[in-house]
Protein backbone atom coordinates (compact mmCIF):
# COMPACT_ATOMS: atom_id res chain seq x y z
CA UNK A 1 0.00 0.00 0.00
CA UNK A 2 1.49 3.32 -0.90
CA UNK A 3 2.20 5.90 2.00
CA UNK A 4 0.63 8.73 3.13
CA UNK A 5 0.29 11.43 5.75
CA UNK A 6 -1.75 11.03 9.03
CA UNK A 7 -3.15 13.43 10.84
CA UNK A 8 -5.93 13.34 13.45
CA UNK A 9 -8.75 15.50 14.27
CA UNK A 10 -10.06 16.48 17.46
CA UNK A 11 -12.85 18.23 16.76
CA UNK A 12 -14.84 19.05 13.55
CA UNK A 13 -13.47 22.38 12.04
CA UNK A 14 -9.86 20.84 12.94
CA UNK A 15 -10.95 17.85 10.53
CA UNK A 16 -12.39 20.07 8.07
CA UNK A 17 -9.69 22.37 8.02
CA UNK A 18 -6.87 19.68 8.34
CA UNK A 19 -8.17 18.15 5.15
CA UNK A 20 -8.48 21.61 3.13
CA UNK A 21 -9.76 21.69 -0.52
CA UNK A 22 -7.21 20.42 -2.15
CA UNK A 23 -7.94 16.82 -3.34
CA UNK A 24 -5.02 15.22 -1.64
CA UNK A 25 -6.74 14.11 1.43
CA UNK A 26 -9.37 12.15 2.73
CA UNK A 27 -11.30 11.44 5.91
CA UNK A 28 -10.69 8.55 7.32
CA UNK A 29 -13.26 6.71 10.28
CA UNK A 30 -13.59 2.78 10.38
CA UNK A 31 -11.31 2.54 7.16
CA UNK A 32 -12.93 -0.32 5.55
CA UNK A 33 -13.35 0.55 2.52
CA UNK A 34 -10.80 3.44 2.17
CA UNK A 35 -8.08 1.31 3.23
CA UNK A 36 -8.85 -1.90 0.81
CA UNK A 37 -8.89 0.78 -2.23
CA UNK A 38 -5.61 2.36 -1.38
CA UNK A 39 -4.20 -1.14 -1.01
CA UNK A 40 -5.81 -1.83 -4.69
CA UNK A 41 -4.24 1.66 -5.27
CA UNK A 42 -7.27 3.17 -6.77
CA UNK A 43 -7.41 5.65 -4.55
CA UNK A 44 -4.26 7.70 -3.73
CA UNK A 45 -4.57 10.09 -0.96
CA UNK A 46 -1.32 11.91 -0.37
CA UNK A 47 -2.75 12.59 3.46
CA UNK A 48 -5.11 11.27 5.62
CA UNK A 49 -7.44 12.92 8.30
CA UNK A 50 -8.62 10.66 10.99
CA UNK A 51 -11.83 11.35 11.99
CA UNK A 52 -12.74 9.26 15.02
CA UNK A 53 -11.90 11.13 17.93
CA UNK A 54 -14.80 13.83 16.55
CA UNK A 55 -17.43 13.62 18.78
CA UNK A 56 -20.24 12.31 16.29
CA UNK A 57 -21.31 8.67 18.66
CA UNK A 58 -24.93 9.68 19.29
CA UNK A 59 -27.75 8.82 18.17
CA UNK A 60 -30.28 11.18 19.22
CA UNK A 61 -33.97 11.42 19.15
CA UNK A 62 -35.24 14.60 18.18
CA UNK A 63 -38.46 16.83 19.46
CA UNK A 64 -40.42 16.70 15.75
CA UNK A 65 -39.58 12.80 16.24
CA UNK A 66 -37.05 12.79 13.77
CA UNK A 67 -33.84 10.62 14.40
CA UNK A 68 -29.99 12.00 14.75
CA UNK A 69 -27.33 9.73 14.20
CA UNK A 70 -23.93 10.54 14.74
CA UNK A 71 -21.27 10.24 11.81
CA UNK A 72 -19.22 7.78 13.66
CA UNK A 73 -22.18 5.40 14.74
CA UNK A 74 -21.15 1.99 13.52
CA UNK A 75 -23.51 -0.37 11.25
CA UNK A 76 -23.72 -2.49 14.22
CA UNK A 77 -24.65 -0.20 16.95
CA UNK A 78 -27.06 1.51 14.50
CA UNK A 79 -28.72 -1.63 13.62
CA UNK A 80 -29.19 -2.83 17.19
CA UNK A 81 -30.33 0.45 18.30
CA UNK A 82 -33.41 -0.15 20.11
CA UNK A 83 -35.16 3.52 18.47
CA UNK A 84 -34.03 1.99 15.00
CA UNK A 85 -35.55 -1.81 15.49
CA UNK A 86 -38.84 -0.61 16.71
CA UNK A 87 -39.52 2.45 14.52
CA UNK A 88 -37.35 1.98 11.17
CA UNK A 89 -36.99 -1.68 11.13
CA UNK A 90 -36.22 -1.79 7.22
CA UNK A 91 -33.04 0.04 8.60
CA UNK A 92 -31.90 -2.44 10.82
CA UNK A 93 -32.72 -5.05 8.19
CA UNK A 94 -30.90 -3.34 5.88
CA UNK A 95 -27.81 -3.33 8.10
CA UNK A 96 -27.79 -6.07 9.09
CA UNK A 97 -27.71 -7.46 5.57
CA UNK A 98 -24.92 -5.90 4.43
CA UNK A 99 -20.95 -6.87 4.80
CA UNK A 100 -20.03 -9.45 7.86
CA UNK A 101 -19.98 -8.62 11.83
CA UNK A 102 -16.45 -7.93 11.63
CA UNK A 103 -17.35 -5.29 8.88
CA UNK A 104 -20.21 -3.81 10.55
CA UNK A 105 -18.84 -3.78 13.98
CA UNK A 106 -16.33 -1.12 12.52
CA UNK A 107 -18.21 0.32 9.05
CA UNK A 108 -19.52 3.55 10.31
CA UNK A 109 -22.94 5.59 9.00
CA UNK A 110 -21.17 8.36 7.22
CA UNK A 111 -18.49 5.84 6.09
CA UNK A 112 -21.55 3.70 4.50
CA UNK A 113 -22.62 7.20 2.91
CA UNK A 114 -19.45 7.59 1.37
CA UNK A 115 -18.56 4.16 0.26
CA UNK A 116 -17.86 3.66 -3.54
CA UNK A 117 -18.75 0.50 -5.92
CA UNK A 118 -17.66 -2.57 -5.90
CA UNK A 119 -17.38 -2.57 -10.07
CA UNK A 120 -14.67 -4.48 -11.26
CA UNK A 121 -13.51 -1.96 -13.35
CA UNK A 122 -13.78 0.53 -11.18
CA UNK A 123 -11.62 -1.81 -8.62
CA UNK A 124 -8.66 -2.77 -11.08
CA UNK A 125 -6.68 0.05 -12.22
CA UNK A 126 -5.08 -1.44 -15.43
CA UNK A 127 -8.97 -1.19 -16.77
CA UNK A 128 -10.52 1.67 -18.59
CA UNK A 129 -12.92 3.52 -15.38
CA UNK A 130 -14.19 6.88 -16.08
CA UNK A 131 -15.18 7.05 -12.29
CA UNK A 132 -11.56 6.07 -11.57
CA UNK A 133 -9.73 8.14 -14.37
CA UNK A 134 -12.17 10.70 -16.74
CA UNK A 135 -12.40 9.86 -20.42
CA UNK A 136 -10.66 6.13 -19.96
CA UNK A 137 -13.97 4.88 -20.95
CA UNK A 138 -16.55 2.20 -19.53
CA UNK A 139 -15.17 -1.39 -19.35
CA UNK A 140 -18.48 -2.80 -18.27
CA UNK A 141 -20.78 -1.06 -21.10
CA UNK A 142 -19.56 -3.75 -23.34
CA UNK A 143 -17.87 -5.68 -20.68
CA UNK A 144 -19.06 -8.57 -17.95
CA UNK A 145 -21.80 -6.21 -16.68
CA UNK A 146 -24.13 -9.33 -14.95
CA UNK A 147 -23.50 -6.85 -11.29
CA UNK A 148 -24.15 -3.92 -12.75
CA UNK A 149 -27.05 -1.33 -12.81
CA UNK A 150 -30.21 -1.47 -15.06
CA UNK A 151 -31.47 2.56 -13.71
CA UNK A 152 -29.92 5.43 -13.27
CA UNK A 153 -26.94 4.26 -15.67
CA UNK A 154 -25.69 6.09 -18.63
CA UNK A 155 -22.86 5.90 -21.60
CA UNK A 156 -20.26 6.55 -19.22
CA UNK A 157 -20.89 4.47 -16.50
CA UNK A 158 -23.27 1.64 -15.13
CA UNK A 159 -21.46 0.56 -11.98
CA UNK A 160 -24.10 0.05 -9.15
CA UNK A 161 -24.06 1.60 -5.70
CA UNK A 162 -23.35 -1.12 -3.28
CA UNK A 163 -24.75 0.25 -0.08
CA UNK A 164 -27.87 -1.77 1.46
CA UNK A 165 -28.01 1.00 4.47
CA UNK A 166 -28.29 3.67 2.26
CA UNK A 167 -31.63 1.70 0.07
CA UNK A 168 -33.34 1.71 3.52
CA UNK A 169 -32.47 5.76 4.17
CA UNK A 170 -33.71 6.36 0.86
CA UNK A 171 -36.73 4.86 1.44
CA UNK A 172 -37.28 6.19 5.08
CA UNK A 173 -36.65 9.73 4.00
CA UNK A 174 -33.27 11.43 5.96
CA UNK A 175 -31.42 14.70 5.64
CA UNK A 176 -27.50 14.17 5.38
CA UNK A 177 -26.24 17.56 7.27
CA UNK A 178 -22.07 18.17 6.36
CA UNK A 179 -19.60 21.11 7.44
CA UNK A 180 -16.88 22.76 5.86
CA UNK A 181 -15.42 25.88 6.02
CA UNK A 182 -18.46 27.53 4.98
CA UNK A 183 -20.62 26.30 7.22
CA UNK A 184 -22.90 23.57 8.03
CA UNK A 185 -25.72 22.63 5.64
CA UNK A 186 -28.48 19.98 5.33
CA UNK A 187 -28.90 18.02 2.17
CA UNK A 188 -32.03 15.54 1.00
CA UNK A 189 -30.80 12.08 1.01
CA UNK A 190 -32.37 12.15 -2.39
CA UNK A 191 -30.36 14.64 -3.50
CA UNK A 192 -26.58 13.49 -1.94
CA UNK A 193 -26.06 10.60 -4.53
CA UNK A 194 -25.53 11.85 -8.14
CA UNK A 195 -26.33 9.93 -10.87
CA UNK A 196 -23.47 9.26 -12.90
CA UNK A 197 -24.08 11.06 -16.74
CA UNK A 198 -21.54 12.77 -18.52
CA UNK A 199 -19.31 12.95 -14.38
CA UNK A 200 -19.04 9.26 -13.09
CA UNK A 201 -16.11 10.77 -11.08
CA UNK A 202 -18.71 12.92 -9.39
CA UNK A 203 -20.33 10.66 -6.95
CA UNK A 204 -21.96 13.08 -4.35
CA UNK A 205 -22.81 16.31 -3.80
CA UNK A 206 -20.10 17.52 -1.19
CA UNK A 207 -17.87 20.21 -1.80
CA UNK A 208 -14.59 19.94 -1.59
CA UNK A 209 -13.50 19.47 2.54
CA UNK A 210 -17.08 19.09 3.82
CA UNK A 211 -17.43 16.38 6.38
CA UNK A 212 -20.20 14.36 6.90
CA UNK A 213 -21.54 15.32 10.63
CA UNK A 214 -25.08 13.36 10.70
CA UNK A 215 -27.61 11.77 8.94
CA UNK A 216 -31.45 12.69 10.19
CA UNK A 217 -34.27 10.43 9.30
CA UNK A 218 -37.41 11.54 8.78
CA UNK A 219 -40.04 11.08 11.56
CA UNK A 220 -41.75 7.56 11.25
CA UNK A 221 -44.96 7.33 8.64
CA UNK A 222 -47.79 6.62 11.65
CA UNK A 223 -48.80 3.37 11.61
CA UNK A 224 -46.27 2.51 8.54
CA UNK A 225 -44.37 -0.89 8.51
CA UNK A 226 -41.56 -1.72 7.04
CA UNK A 227 -39.26 -4.37 5.11
CA UNK A 228 -35.69 -4.81 3.66
CA UNK A 229 -35.64 -7.75 1.14
CA UNK A 230 -32.16 -8.62 -0.57
CA UNK A 231 -31.24 -10.99 -3.04
CA UNK A 232 -28.13 -12.17 -3.68
CA UNK A 233 -25.98 -15.11 -4.69
CA UNK A 234 -25.14 -16.32 -1.69
CA UNK A 235 -27.40 -15.75 1.47
CA UNK A 236 -25.07 -13.84 3.96
CA UNK A 237 -21.88 -11.30 3.01
CA UNK A 238 -22.63 -10.59 -0.51
CA UNK A 239 -23.55 -7.84 -2.23
CA UNK A 240 -27.34 -7.09 -3.67
CA UNK A 241 -28.28 -8.40 -7.24
CA UNK A 242 -31.72 -6.88 -6.65
CA UNK A 243 -33.28 -5.29 -3.17
CA UNK A 244 -35.75 -3.74 -2.27
CA UNK A 245 -37.13 -1.19 1.30
CA UNK A 246 -40.50 -0.90 1.17
CA UNK A 247 -42.20 1.33 3.71
CA UNK A 248 -46.09 0.84 3.85
CA UNK A 249 -49.36 2.75 5.73
CA UNK A 250 -52.24 1.21 5.44
CA UNK A 251 -56.34 2.22 6.04
CA UNK A 252 -57.95 -0.68 5.79
CA UNK A 253 -57.04 -2.67 3.05
CA UNK A 254 -55.99 0.91 1.14
CA UNK A 255 -52.54 1.78 1.15
CA UNK A 256 -52.48 5.40 2.49
CA UNK A 257 -48.75 5.55 2.12
CA UNK A 258 -45.51 3.40 0.34
CA UNK A 259 -42.11 4.60 0.23
CA UNK A 260 -40.35 2.47 -2.00
CA UNK A 261 -36.51 2.22 -2.32
CA UNK A 262 -34.09 -0.13 -4.67
CA UNK A 263 -31.15 -1.12 -3.98
CA UNK A 264 -28.01 -3.73 -6.44
CA UNK A 265 -29.78 -2.35 -9.72
CA UNK A 266 -29.13 1.34 -9.90
CA UNK A 267 -26.40 3.78 -9.69
CA UNK A 268 -27.64 5.31 -6.70
CA UNK A 269 -29.45 4.06 -3.66
CA UNK A 270 -32.92 3.75 -5.86
CA UNK A 271 -36.05 5.92 -4.68
CA UNK A 272 -39.32 5.41 -6.95
CA UNK A 273 -41.42 7.36 -7.02
CA UNK A 274 -43.50 5.64 -10.00
CA UNK A 275 -43.73 2.76 -7.95
CA UNK A 276 -45.14 4.86 -4.76
CA UNK A 277 -47.46 6.84 -7.27
CA UNK A 278 -48.79 3.16 -8.86
CA UNK A 279 -49.74 2.17 -4.83
CA UNK A 280 -51.37 4.96 -3.38
CA UNK A 281 -54.97 4.82 -2.67
CA UNK A 282 -54.78 1.17 -4.53
CA UNK A 283 -56.18 -1.72 -3.08
CA UNK A 284 -52.84 -3.73 -1.10
CA UNK A 285 -53.90 -6.74 -3.52
CA UNK A 286 -50.34 -8.20 -5.31
CA UNK A 287 -52.07 -6.78 -8.85
CA UNK A 288 -51.42 -3.70 -6.92
CA UNK A 289 -47.92 -4.35 -6.47
CA UNK A 290 -47.32 -6.37 -9.45
CA UNK A 291 -48.05 -2.59 -10.72
CA UNK A 292 -45.95 -0.58 -9.08
CA UNK A 293 -42.67 -3.03 -9.68
CA UNK A 294 -43.77 -2.73 -13.59
CA UNK A 295 -43.70 1.24 -12.80
CA UNK A 296 -40.00 1.26 -11.17
CA UNK A 297 -38.61 -1.19 -13.76
CA UNK A 298 -40.32 0.90 -16.93
CA UNK A 299 -37.12 2.88 -17.82
CA UNK A 300 -34.66 0.07 -17.19
CA UNK A 301 -31.76 -0.50 -19.40
CA UNK A 302 -31.28 -4.42 -19.94
CA UNK A 303 -27.57 -4.57 -20.13
CA UNK A 304 -26.32 -7.71 -21.70
CA UNK A 305 -25.58 -10.01 -18.25
CA UNK A 306 -27.86 -7.80 -15.89
CA UNK A 307 -30.84 -8.37 -17.99
CA UNK A 308 -32.05 -11.03 -15.48
CA UNK A 309 -31.64 -8.30 -12.72
CA UNK A 310 -34.97 -6.45 -14.59
CA UNK A 311 -37.30 -9.51 -13.39
CA UNK A 312 -35.65 -10.38 -9.97
CA UNK A 313 -36.47 -6.55 -9.13
CA UNK A 314 -39.76 -6.68 -10.15
CA UNK A 315 -40.19 -9.75 -8.03
CA UNK A 316 -38.04 -8.16 -4.98
CA UNK A 317 -40.65 -5.71 -5.19
CA UNK A 318 -43.58 -8.09 -5.12
CA UNK A 319 -42.43 -9.77 -2.41
CA UNK A 320 -41.12 -6.76 0.04
CA UNK A 321 -44.93 -5.52 -0.59
CA UNK A 322 -46.23 -8.75 0.09
CA UNK A 323 -44.47 -9.55 3.04
CA UNK A 324 -44.76 -5.82 4.64
CA UNK A 325 -48.82 -5.58 4.32
CA UNK A 326 -49.28 -9.40 5.41
CA UNK B 1 -10.21 37.64 7.00
CA UNK B 2 -8.60 39.34 9.73
CA UNK B 3 -8.31 35.72 11.97
CA UNK B 4 -7.31 33.66 8.91
CA UNK B 5 -4.60 31.24 11.45
CA UNK B 6 -1.07 31.87 9.48
CA UNK B 7 0.88 29.14 10.70
CA UNK B 8 0.55 25.61 10.32
CA UNK B 9 0.47 24.97 13.93
CA UNK B 10 -2.25 27.70 14.54
CA UNK B 11 -4.11 26.13 11.56
CA UNK B 12 -4.38 22.48 12.79
CA UNK B 13 -4.29 22.71 16.14
CA UNK B 14 -1.06 20.59 16.34
CA UNK B 15 2.59 20.83 15.76
CA UNK B 16 4.82 19.10 13.51
CA UNK B 17 6.18 16.37 16.17
CA UNK B 18 2.49 15.29 16.44
CA UNK B 19 1.78 14.83 12.75
CA UNK B 20 3.36 12.82 10.16
CA UNK B 21 3.98 14.05 7.18
CA UNK B 22 4.75 11.18 4.84
CA UNK B 23 6.49 11.70 1.03
CA UNK B 24 4.62 9.86 -1.22
CA UNK B 25 6.00 6.31 -2.93
CA UNK B 26 5.58 3.70 -5.53
CA UNK B 27 2.54 1.11 -5.10
CA UNK B 28 4.35 -1.05 -2.52
CA UNK B 29 5.17 2.31 -0.56
CA UNK B 30 8.39 1.18 0.91
CA UNK B 31 12.31 2.57 1.25
CA UNK B 32 11.89 6.06 1.27
CA UNK B 33 8.49 5.79 3.61
CA UNK B 34 10.78 5.04 6.79
CA UNK B 35 11.53 8.56 7.64
CA UNK B 36 8.17 8.77 8.49
CA UNK B 37 7.52 6.69 11.64
CA UNK B 38 5.89 7.65 14.30
CA UNK B 39 6.07 6.22 17.96
CA UNK B 40 2.76 4.38 18.63
CA UNK B 41 1.83 2.74 21.91
CA UNK B 42 -0.71 -0.62 21.69
CA UNK B 43 -2.74 -2.14 24.60
CA UNK B 44 -2.29 -5.83 23.11
CA UNK B 45 -3.92 -8.82 25.27
CA UNK B 46 -3.60 -6.44 28.11
CA UNK B 47 0.26 -5.32 27.47
CA UNK B 48 1.42 -1.94 26.23
CA UNK B 49 3.73 -2.17 23.55
CA UNK B 50 5.83 0.89 21.93
CA UNK B 51 6.76 1.17 18.55
CA UNK B 52 7.65 2.72 14.96
CA UNK B 53 5.52 2.19 12.60
CA UNK B 54 4.84 4.13 9.37
CA UNK B 55 1.26 5.11 8.70
CA UNK B 56 0.29 2.50 6.10
CA UNK B 57 1.06 0.01 8.10
CA UNK B 58 -2.13 -2.28 9.02
CA UNK B 59 -2.57 -3.38 12.70
CA UNK B 60 -2.38 -7.46 11.13
CA UNK B 61 0.95 -6.77 9.85
CA UNK B 62 2.11 -4.34 13.10
CA UNK B 63 1.13 -7.60 15.17
CA UNK B 64 2.58 -9.90 12.98
CA UNK B 65 6.38 -8.20 11.61
CA UNK B 66 6.65 -5.66 14.36
CA UNK B 67 5.62 -7.55 17.26
CA UNK B 68 6.03 -11.25 16.70
CA UNK B 69 2.11 -11.68 17.02
CA UNK B 70 1.80 -14.38 14.35
CA UNK B 71 -1.60 -15.90 15.73
CA UNK B 72 -3.39 -13.53 13.41
CA UNK B 73 -3.14 -14.20 9.76
CA UNK B 74 -3.24 -12.61 6.70
CA UNK B 75 -5.47 -14.30 4.27
CA UNK B 76 -6.81 -11.84 1.16
CA UNK B 77 -6.00 -8.68 3.06
CA UNK B 78 -8.94 -6.78 1.70
CA UNK B 79 -11.37 -8.00 4.50
CA UNK B 80 -13.20 -10.57 2.49
CA UNK B 81 -11.46 -13.96 4.38
CA UNK B 82 -11.87 -12.98 8.00
CA UNK B 83 -8.31 -14.66 9.17
CA UNK B 84 -7.22 -11.27 10.22
CA UNK B 85 -9.57 -10.98 12.94
CA UNK B 86 -8.94 -9.64 16.01
CA UNK B 87 -11.06 -7.76 18.91
CA UNK B 88 -10.92 -3.95 19.08
CA UNK B 89 -12.23 -3.09 22.18
CA UNK B 90 -14.28 -6.36 22.52
CA UNK B 91 -15.67 -6.51 19.26
CA UNK B 92 -14.51 -8.57 16.37
CA UNK B 93 -12.61 -6.60 13.87
CA UNK B 94 -10.80 -7.07 10.25
CA UNK B 95 -7.01 -6.13 11.19
CA UNK B 96 -5.78 -5.79 7.46
CA UNK B 97 -8.31 -2.97 7.23
CA UNK B 98 -7.43 -0.80 9.76
CA UNK B 99 -4.22 1.49 10.20
CA UNK B 100 -1.86 0.60 13.47
CA UNK B 101 -1.76 4.60 13.81
CA UNK B 102 -5.65 4.83 14.88
CA UNK B 103 -5.51 2.48 17.82
CA UNK B 104 -3.24 4.35 20.15
CA UNK B 105 -5.46 3.70 23.41
CA UNK B 106 -7.73 0.75 21.86
CA UNK B 107 -7.79 -2.40 23.66
CA UNK B 108 -6.90 -5.49 21.11
CA UNK B 109 -7.21 -8.77 22.00
CA UNK B 110 -5.47 -11.35 19.40
CA UNK B 111 -5.62 -15.07 19.45
CA UNK B 112 -2.66 -14.98 22.14
CA UNK B 113 -4.58 -13.39 24.47
CA UNK B 114 -7.20 -15.95 24.63
CA UNK B 115 -5.91 -18.54 26.75
CA UNK B 116 -5.35 -17.21 30.64
CA UNK B 117 -2.35 -18.59 33.45
CA UNK B 118 -1.90 -22.06 31.15
CA UNK B 119 -5.91 -22.52 30.73
CA UNK B 120 -7.69 -22.57 27.13
CA UNK B 121 -10.02 -19.86 26.72
CA UNK B 122 -13.42 -22.33 26.08
CA UNK B 123 -13.59 -21.47 22.94
CA UNK B 124 -10.26 -22.61 22.24
CA UNK B 125 -10.96 -26.12 23.96
CA UNK B 126 -14.10 -26.40 21.77
CA UNK B 127 -12.35 -26.11 18.98
CA UNK B 128 -9.85 -29.02 19.85
CA UNK B 129 -13.25 -30.91 21.20
CA UNK B 130 -15.18 -30.40 17.92
CA UNK B 131 -12.66 -31.44 15.76
CA UNK B 132 -13.54 -27.65 13.86
CA UNK B 133 -10.36 -27.30 11.43
CA UNK B 134 -8.56 -29.17 9.25
CA UNK B 135 -5.80 -26.88 7.61
CA UNK B 136 -6.03 -24.58 10.51
CA UNK B 137 -5.31 -21.33 8.72
CA UNK B 138 -8.55 -19.75 9.40
CA UNK B 139 -8.80 -21.01 13.13
CA UNK B 140 -7.86 -18.30 15.02
CA UNK B 141 -9.59 -15.24 13.25
CA UNK B 142 -12.84 -18.35 13.43
CA UNK B 143 -11.82 -17.91 17.45
CA UNK B 144 -11.41 -14.56 17.56
CA UNK B 145 -15.15 -14.01 15.91
CA UNK B 146 -16.78 -17.03 17.69
CA UNK B 147 -15.32 -15.05 21.10
CA UNK B 148 -16.96 -11.56 20.08
CA UNK B 149 -20.39 -12.82 19.04
CA UNK B 150 -20.68 -14.97 22.15
CA UNK B 151 -19.53 -11.56 24.13
CA UNK B 152 -22.53 -9.53 21.97
CA UNK B 153 -25.70 -10.26 23.53
CA UNK B 154 -27.52 -8.40 20.42
CA UNK B 155 -26.97 -11.37 18.15
CA UNK B 156 -29.30 -14.27 18.44
CA UNK B 157 -28.30 -17.85 19.59
CA UNK B 158 -29.60 -20.20 17.52
CA UNK B 159 -27.77 -21.92 14.40
CA UNK B 160 -28.71 -19.68 11.89
CA UNK B 161 -27.87 -16.51 13.94
CA UNK B 162 -24.19 -17.65 14.42
CA UNK B 163 -23.92 -18.72 10.78
CA UNK B 164 -24.67 -15.36 9.74
CA UNK B 165 -22.63 -13.44 12.56
CA UNK B 166 -19.88 -15.64 11.35
CA UNK B 167 -20.23 -15.25 7.44
CA UNK B 168 -16.76 -13.06 7.94
CA UNK B 169 -14.90 -16.04 8.23
CA UNK B 170 -14.14 -18.51 5.13
CA UNK B 171 -13.04 -21.95 5.90
CA UNK B 172 -11.37 -23.12 2.70
CA UNK B 173 -11.44 -27.04 4.20
CA UNK B 174 -15.22 -26.57 4.89
CA UNK B 175 -14.74 -26.99 8.65
CA UNK B 176 -18.38 -25.15 9.03
CA UNK B 177 -20.16 -27.64 10.35
CA UNK B 178 -17.95 -28.49 13.40
CA UNK B 179 -16.96 -24.81 13.52
CA UNK B 180 -20.75 -24.29 14.31
CA UNK B 181 -21.36 -26.67 17.30
CA UNK B 182 -17.55 -25.71 18.70
CA UNK B 183 -19.27 -22.83 18.91
CA UNK B 184 -22.61 -23.13 20.18
CA UNK B 185 -20.86 -25.81 23.13
CA UNK B 186 -18.73 -23.01 24.08
CA UNK B 187 -21.57 -20.75 24.34
CA UNK B 188 -22.19 -21.65 28.00
CA UNK B 189 -18.81 -21.81 28.96
CA UNK B 190 -17.88 -18.42 28.27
Amino acid sequence: MRNFAYQRAGNVTQAYTLHGNDNSADFIAGGTNLIDMVKLDIMRPERLVDVNLLPLTEIEELDDGRLKIGALVTNTDLAYDERVTTRYPVLSEALLAGASTQLRNVATTAGNVMQRTRCPYFRNPSRPCNKREPGSGCGALDGINRNHAVLGGSDKCIAVHPSDMCVGMQALGATITVEGPDGPREIPFEEYHLLPGDTPEREHDLRDGELITHVTLDAPIEGAKSHYLKLRDRMSFEFALASCAAVVALDGDTIREARIALGGIATKPWRSHEAEAALKGKPATEATFQQAAEAALAGAVPHRDAAFKIPLAKQAIVRALSTVTR
Amino acid sequence: MADTPTTHEQRTGFNEAETTVAKRTGPAGRADAAATTQQITLTINGEKHTLEVEPNVVLLDALRERLDLTGSKKGCDHGQCGACTVLINGHSANSCLTLAVMHEGSEITTVEGLAKDGQLHPVQEEFLEHDAYQCGYCTSGQMMAAVSMLNDKRIGTDDASVKEAMSGNICRCGAYKNILSAVQSAREKV
